[in-house]
Order: structure tokens, then C-alpha cells, then sequence
């Protein structure tokens, strides 16, 4: 309730501050030094070698895409003119080009022009062998960039691509500039560190100073595209400390400005609020803490091939039990200990945009232990000898519960048990650090991969709005085992021919409608199969001082995505 | 006396050669991973192929053998290169962190000054402070004073430091508002305003820190001035008519300079390792700072170089204090 409270008033005062004319008279500059604490500070400012989501949230002060997501999660464009459409005919029909326009007169912050030979660049620099691109995802499909004119970059697609947004679109994949990145093709892109700790671009800063691991600062882009912008004349972007540290000094001794992932106790948080200095603002995509229920044999994780025998023996293979796991789940409460504001209810492992939620699962919201009671005990699970555990032809209901050290998930997990135990199951939980759980390390037998357990507990996101890609995280051939190193996705296990068809389908989709059609399908196989258990949908949650206005949080893109239109306000 | 240091050195190659093996092989084999803060939808293949252009494709002993060249040949002849204007290095492959991709040595540098400043300070404050309070509480032995010395050095004993720090933001910053909770690192000290701004944000991680050291050499200090002052000397010198004050300072502290300059010389290093939770909450992000998040985040050369120098420095401290003794009392030696 106080959830919704919060964000209705964070709703509230988004539309009023959107609505007012406040910033009309306001030019470029004079507001003074913006202090932004990113607590986790950014390693490089180069996206492409980035390890985490603070590098490329970090460059998105300075690098910008062709086109971004605004916070509803629609394509807005950026330096391109227009977005490419299959309608305006920006993406061929044949689903193996789109034509990027960029606007004219764009220029980098040095004053050279921006060309459409700086997207092919890009292209090149992140697909070059032995560069260690992150990005590589988005443009590894790209077969060759044509330029015909300087504004214009057609991008070829090595195989059909029904959603061709990939590149250069959101700020994993901006435009970088080829002439301070042309000698860092390849393998020495890594050790460019000149380029990577202070790229020139497009955006309302450039970087003045970079300590990595610990502060930014940043000054006007004096070849800024839009005359009236940024507000701030400078930045400052500190890392360092923890959340909490990051959100006392927004919200209680008002130091900085703005606070990013304040992901903390929701008391404490909304205590921190309460001292009238600032608001907690959220946002919300795709991430989905979910769990993950093993179909594989976990006492013989090597054997996946031969294991679909065995499997049938497994109380884990009876759909009833899954289902059971799930009904005893109290959501609401889950979200309330758990995340606060920044956290709805899940009942879809694609959560958003709209189109693509599907409505077929709401009901998981209502915990029910009398359900799941019965659904047990209709498939013939018993506590025949009394001792609170079912049984069934002589396997009882005994489950391992593992996930990685962390308050919220730990709660989870105290919870879960004993609803667990009110429906005859047991549960034995297992706890494992972070870096442990979740490095891919193919010798590290604690991995999420490996899942030496029988329900495990983690979350993921989409990347971007469209879910293909990651739907095709459950296909068969993304189980993790031994023959592909233990690396795939479908943790789980699950393996189901339909599943693959359906998603193949989806690859040869172009019309949108069409496409959340199938999304939503999808998703309904995987939820309804209890494959995945969603439970959160988890928001960022960032905090700003009362003093800073035009802030429109975004968890789609950077939360500092529109940074130009922030100014100072007197409360 | 010089035989006596150069066999020393000569001892304490060998133990850092031992130390560099030992630092590189448990981290090797301890778990973790450089690419598991990534996003959860970037693909196997591109881990894979982050993984080789780190250079984690090649076989653990020749990655050390790498390295060990590395902070022995190349680092050095780069540091020589900066100093001189020499060419020794030519463009040999540093020693890079995995996470900025930048040359270790220059997040050391970055980082340094910023440890040396905060931690550095406190060390000093809190020895000068241990070794009055020492002296004081051992020429007062039972009075206010000396029980009040003892508080404070079981103070700083129980309390960590991340409830004294805690505590001493909750009353300062956040209660009075007199000093700030989180230290700026790229404030530049110009004028008379900014050294206020600098004093106003090292007090807390100072105060937090020496705290710590004042408890742990004040204890040293004052049993050594005990064991001094019932020493014969002392009822001679009393005996003598000299003032008390140059009984103390003059016969007793110097006698007891051993013990008390052992701790100190021993303690030294941890200056330039940084102060981990100290750095942490106050946001100072230094030595110790750089290391808990190389640590979490799988960076293995920066932390592998930090250790190692830490490592190099607590063997000279060791040596320094031998030499020292020995210089003050050559008992020891020609024993």
C-alpha cells in the first residue's frame, strides 16, 4: 500500500514537473556543478569495455546512439533524423538492411563533423577479432556497413533480422568517434586507455577528469546540439561506499544531487525520504527475480542427454508439484519485505513493454496454500507417516533451495520454506556468494549454470524491449551441460520442440502486433509450465534532491538519458 | 653492522619471491569471475572472447611468469622511462587491470596519494597520540589519567571501525551537519577556503583511524615506560635530583624505545595498504578501496600487484625495525 502510495506520488509529481512551463527561460549552463553518486563508480567510460551496467550508464553523459528508449520503452530517435520503419521503408522488406539517417550538422564535442563513417566504425571496432567487445551481441549480425552519402549508413544483415534494432540503439551501443578510436582496432582496444577513459562525443558533457573505480568530472559540451542545454555547467560523478552511504547523502544531508541504485532495506530508504530533502524515484523494465525449478537429474548433472528416463522419477517432473511451489508463494509480501517501491508483483517472466505482458497469469498474485494443499494431493502426494512431509511410491517432497548471499534473497528463502512447509514440502536452503554463483567458470561447481540444487533463485532482464532474444534463452539447445562447456541459459532444463518452433516463428516476425503476440505465447508456455516462477518485478530506485528537477527515470535506457533537460529549482 | 643489513636483504628476496608464488596461486584457484558483474543477456561466446583478449587463455604458470616480468622488468623501466625520459621500456605490455583496462601502476598512483593523505595522517596523529598518552599514563600509573588511557585503548580495541564510523557520522554530519559524510577525492586544495573544505572532510576518516592505532601502540608504550621506570637507573637518576621530566623522556622513554619503535615500524605499511572499511564508508576511495573492489569484481592483476606491494613493504618494515633496534640497542646484534 505504502508502495503504491510512493509511487503514485512519484507519478504525480513526474506529470506536474513535465507539465509546467518552469524551464522556458532557461539557456545553456549557470546552474552550477551537478554532484551525481554513482556508489558503484564507473571502471572506463567506453561502453564496449565495459563490465557493468555503471560504465555505460557513466558514458552516456558524453556517447549517444542513434536512437533511445524513453522511459515508456518506445524507440524515440536520437542523432539519427528519424526512426528507420518497415512503413518509411528505413528497414527493407526483406529484413536484411536498415538505413540510418543521421541528423545534419551534428558534431563532436572537438568540432569535427559526425558522419555516417563513424557508424561504420563503430561497427568495425566492435566486430575486430581479439577486441573483447562487450556489445558484440548487438552487432554480430551486421555483415557490412554501406555509406553512401555522409549522412547516411546502411547496415547489412548476415541473416534475416526481424528486429533490427540492435545496433545503435540505447546506450550499450553508441556512436564513437573513428578518428580518436582508429588506432585502437583489434586487440589493442583494451589498452587504449587514453580513448576508453575519456571518448569524444556527442553529448551535453565531455570528460574533464577520470579516476576509474572512484569519481568523474565532467564540463559543457561546448558543440552541443541544442543551444538552451545542458543546465548544469558541470558534473561530478562520485562512486565509492554503498547504497546506503549513496542515498544519505542525497536524501538526509543533501551533499549530492542525485543517488543511483539505492537498492536497500525499503524501511530504511523510506526513512531517509521522510527527512523532506528529496524523492526516490523508480523505474521499471524486465527484471524479473525469478525461480528456477531443475527438470535436469541434479544428482548426475553431467548426464543431461540421457537423463529424460530418469526424469520422469523425479518429484520435480510432476507438473502438480511445480504448480504447488508456486500457489503457496505470498507475493505481495515477498515484494513489501523484500523491495518496497521497487518492487510489483511478477507473475510474467516478460513483464513489459504492455504489449508484450501477457494477462493470462495474474492470478499467481493471491497466495494460496488451501490450492496447493489440494493440487498435491490430488496428483497423490501423502504424508502418510505423519512426519509433515508428502510422499509419493516411496519419494518424498524434499527440495534444495540455493542462491546467492544477499539480505532480500536470503528473507526469500526463510519465507519460502515455511510456506513450503505448510503445503508437506521440505526444504533445505543453500546459500552462495555472489561471485561464485554467478562466474560462468566451467570448473566451479557452485555456478547458476551447474545448478546443484533443485529450485535456485536469481533475476535477469531483457535487453532492450524486444524479448527475442532473451525467449531464446529456454530453447533445447541452450541447456547448459558438459559437451557445451556449461554455458547456456536454460538453467532449468526444460527442453520442449513447440517451445523452439514457436520461437522461430517469432525470428520471422515482422509486424509488432504480431510479434507481442507471440511473446506473450511464449511466455505463457514457459509460466504455465512452471519452467521459471516469477516472483518481482524489480525496478531501479534512484533518489534526487528537491533542488533538481526535470529527472524522468528511466529503466529502459541510462537514468541519466536526458541529463541536458535537469536544472536547478528552488523547492 | 652493514654485514648484519645486507644479510637481512639478502634473506628477504628470497621470502618475496616465496610471498609472489603464494599470492598468485591462491588466487588462481580461489573462485570468482572478471565477467560475472556483466549483464545477464550478453552471450557465452562474447564472455569467451573477453575472457582471451584479458590473456586468460593461457596456462596459469606462464600468466605468472607474465607477470612476474612484468612488476620486475617493464614496470620499473616504465617508471624509469616517466623519471628520466629514457626509452627502456618500449611499449612493453604493462601490467593491465582487467576491469578499466588501464595500467595497474596508474590506478596505484591515482589512488595513493589519497591513502597517504587520510591514512597516513591518522597514523601519525594516532602514534603521537599512543606515545604521549603512553608515557603520560605509565608516570601516573593508577590516576584518572591512566584509567582514562586505558578506556580509550579498549575503546579503540572493541570498537570496528565501521561503528565508530557510524557513530561519529550520525553526530557530526548528520546531527550538527559540521562535516560532510562522503570525501571528495577530486578536490583540489588552492586557497585557504578549499584547505578548510580538505581539513572539514578528513577529520571523520582521521579520527575513525587513529583511534585504531592509538589503541593498539599505547598499550606497547606504556608497559615498555612501566618496565623502564622500575628499572635501577631510574632510582639512580631520581636519586641524582634530576627534574622528573628528564627522568621520563631522557632515561625511561628512551630505554623503552624498542618495544614502542617495533610496533610503529611494523604498523607502517598498513599506510600504504589503506584502511579497507574506513576507505569504504567515507567514500576515500584509496588503496584499500581499490583492493575490496578488484577483489569482488575478479580484477586478479591489481590485485595480485597491490598485494605484492604490500607485501614488499611489510618486509622492509620488518628490516627497517631490525636496523632501527639495532641502531638503538646493539645488544640484539651481538647477541
Amino acid at each position: 500500500m505504502l508502495a503504491r502510495l510512493i509511487a503514485a506520488g512519484v507519478l504525480a509529481w513526474l506529470n506536474l514537473s513535465l507539465c509546467l512551463p518552469a524551464f522556458a527561460d532557461v539557456g545553456r549552463g549557470g546552474a552550477g556543478l551537478l554532484r551525481i553518486y554513482y556508489w558503484q563508480a564507473p571502471s572506463t567510460l567506453n561502453p564496449y569495455m565495459a563490465s557493468g551496467i555503471k560504465d555505460i550508464e557513466a558514458a552516456s553523459l558524453v556517447l549517444e546512439p542513434l536512437a533511445r528508449l524513453d522511459p515508456q520503452g518506445e524507440m524515440v530517435p536520437w542523432l539519427a533524423r528519424e526512426l528507420p520503419t518497415y512503413e518509411n521503408g528505413g528497414v527493407a522488406a526483406d529484413m536484411l538492411s536498415i538505413t540510418w539517417n543521421l541528423q545534419p550538422g551534428l558534431t563532436w564535442s572537438d568540432g569535427s563533423p559526425v558522419t555516417s563513417d563513424d557508424i561504420k566504425f563503430t561497427v568495425e571496432y566492435c566486430l575486430a577479432s581479439g577486441s573483447g567487445c562487450a556489445q558484440r551481441d548487438k552487432f554480430r549480425d551486421v555483415s557490412a556497413v554501406e555509406t553512401p552519402d555522409a549522412l547516411t549508413a546502411v547496415l547489412h544483415f548476415a541473416v534475416p533480422t526481424a528486429y533490427p534494432y540492435g545496433p545503435f540503439v540505447g546506450p550499450q551501443a553508441p556512436v564513437i568517434q573513428a578518428a580518436q578510436f582508429a588506432k585502437c582496432l583489434g586487440a589493442p582496444a583494451g589498452s587504449c586507455t587514453g580513448a576508453n577513459f575519456a571518448p569524444i562525443g556527442t553529448g551535453p558533457f565531455r570528460v574533464v577528469a577520470f579516476l576509474p573505480g572512484d569519481a568523474a568530472r565532467f564540463d559543457v559540451n561546448p558543440s552541443y546540439r541544442v543551444a538552451q542545454a545542458p543546465g548544469f555547467d558541470a558534473v561530478l560523478l562520485k562512486g565509492g561506499g554503498d547504497a546506503v552511504t549513496a542515498a544519505r547523502a542525497v536524501l538526509v544531508t543533501g551533499e549530492f544531487d542525485y543517488a543511483w541504485n539505492l537498492q536497500m532495506s525499503p524501511d530504511v530508504l523510506a526513512a531517509m525520504e521522510a527527512k523532506g530533502n528529496g524523492r526516490i524515484v523508480t523505474g521499471f523494465s524486465t527484471l524479473v527475480e525469478r525461480l528456477v525449478l531443475n527438470l535436469r537429474d541434479s544428482e548426475n548433472p553431467v548426464s543431461v542427454t540421457e537423463a529424460s528416463t530418469r526424469l520422469a522419477a523425479l518429484p520435480m517432473a510432476d507438473i502438480a508439484v511445480r504448480r504447488a511451489l508456486s500457489m503457496a508463494l505470498d507475493r505481495a509480501l515477498m515484494v513489501r519485505i523484500g523491495y518496497g517501491a521497487a518492487g510489483r508483483v511478477a507473475c510474467n517472466i516478460v513483464p513489459a513493454p504492455a504489449a508484450y505482458a501477457s494477462q493470462a497469469n495474474d492470478s499467481c498474485a493471491v497466495q494460496d496454500i488451501q490450492g496447493a494443499q489440494d493440487v498435491l494431493s490430488n496428483a497423490g502426494w501423502v504424508d502418510d507417516d505423519g512426519d509433515g512431509i508428502r510422499t509419493r511410491d516411496g519419494r518424498e517432497l524434499r527440495f534444495t533451495f540455493q542462491t546467492s548471499a544477499n539480505g532480500v534473497r536470503q528473507d526469500f528463502q526463510m519465507l519460502a520454506k515455511e510456506w513450503w512447509r505448510q503445503i508437506g514440502i521440505r526444504t533445505d536452503l543453500r546459500v552462495i556468494d555472489g561471485s561464485v554463483y554467478f562466474s560462468a567458470n566451467p570448473d566451479n561447481p557452485d555456478s547458476l549454470e551447474k545448478f546443484g540444487a533443485d529450485i535456485q533463485m536469481y533475476a535477469s532482464a531483457s535487453d532492450g524491449t524486444d524479448p527475442e532474444a532473451y525467449l531464446s534463452g529456454w530453447t533445447c539447445e541452450n541447456v547448459p551441460n558438459s559437451r557445451n562447456g556449461w554455458q547456456g541459459r536454460n538453467v532449468g532444463g526444460w527442453c520442449d520442440p513447440a517451445y523452439d518452433a514457436l520461437l522461430q516463428e517469432l525470428s520471422m516476425t515482422t509486424v509488432p502486433e504480431d510479434r507481442a503476440a507471440l511473446a506473450r505465447r511464449l511466455n505463457d508456455m514457459l509460466v504455465q509450465n512452471y519452467v521459471v516462477v516469477p516472483l518481482v518485478d524489480r525496478g531501479r530506485v534512484s533518489a534526487h534532491s528537491n533542488t533538481l528537477a526535470g529527472v524522468r527515470m528511466n529503466a529502459w535506457d541510462s537514468e541519466l538519458w536526458n541529463i541536458a533537460d535537469w536544472r536547478r529549482i528552488t523547492p | 653492522m652493514r654485514l648484519y643489513a645486507f644479510r637481512r636483504l639478502a634473506m628477504a628476496l628470497p621470502t618475496l619471491l616465496v610471498i609472489s608464488v603464494v599470492i598468485f596461486a591462491l588466487l588462481e584457484l580461489a573462485p570468482g569471475d572478471p565477467m560475472a558483474q556483466l549483464p545477464s543477456g550478453i552471450s557465452p561466446e562474447v564472455r569467451a572472447d573477453m575472457r582471451i583478449s584479458l590473456g586468460l587463455d593461457r596456462p596459469a604458470p606462464l600468466r605468472y611468469l607474465l607477470w612476474l616480468n612484468q612488476i620486475l622488468v617493464i614496470e620499473p623501466s616504465v617508471a624509469l622511462d616517466t623519471l628520466l625520459g629514457t626509452t627502456l621500456s618500449q611499449n612493453s605490455p604493462r601490467i593491465l587491470s582487467w576491469q578499466t583496462r588501464g595500467p595497474v601502476m596508474a590506478l596505484i598512483a591515482q589512488r595513493l596519494p589519497q591513502t597517504l593523505v587520510v591514512v597516513g595522517l591518522a597514523y601519525l596523529v594516532g602514534t603521537v597520540a599512543a606515545v604521549v598518552l603512553g608515557v603520560w599514563s605509565a608516570a601516573r600509573r593508577g590516576s584518572a589519567l591512566d584509567r582514562a588511557g586505558t578506556g580509550v585503548a579498549a575503546l579503540g580495541y572493541g570498537l570496528p571501525p565501521y561503528f565508530t564510523a557510524a557513530v561519529l557520522i550520525y553526530i557530526f554530519a548528520i546531527w550538527l551537519g559540521w562535516v560532510p559524510t562522503v570525501y571528495d577525492t577530486t578536490h583540489k586544495v588552492t586557497g585557504w577556503d578549499s584547505m578548510v573544505t580538505q581539513i572539514r572532510q578528513m577529520i571523520l576518516p582521521v579520527a575513525v583511524l587513529s583511534l585504531q592505532t592509538t589503541a593498539q601502540i599505547t598499550r606497547y608504550t606504556r608497559a615498555a615506560m612501566q618496565d623502564a621506570l622500575g628499572q635501577d637507573y631510574i632510582r639512580t637518576a631520581r636519586a641524582k635530583g634530576l627534574p622528573e621530566r628528564r627522568v621520563l623522556l631522557d632515561h625511561a622513554l628512551r630505554n623503552s624505545w624498542v618495544a614502542t619503535l617495533t610496533v610503529i615500524a611494523l604498523g607502517a605499511p598498513q599506510v600504504f595498504a589503506g584502511a579497507i572499511i574506513t576507505e569504504q564508508i567515507f567514500g576515500v576511495n584509496g588503496i584499500g578501496q581499490l583492493l575490496v573492489r578488484s577483489l569482488h569484481a575478479g580484477d586478479l592483476p591489481v590485485v595480485q600487484t597491490v598485494t605484492m606491494l604490500v607485501a614488499t613493504l611489510i618486509v622492509l618494515a620488518n628490516l627497517a625495525a631490525d636496523l632501527i633496534i639495532a641502531r638503538i640497542d646493539p645488544r640484539p646484534v651481538h647477541a
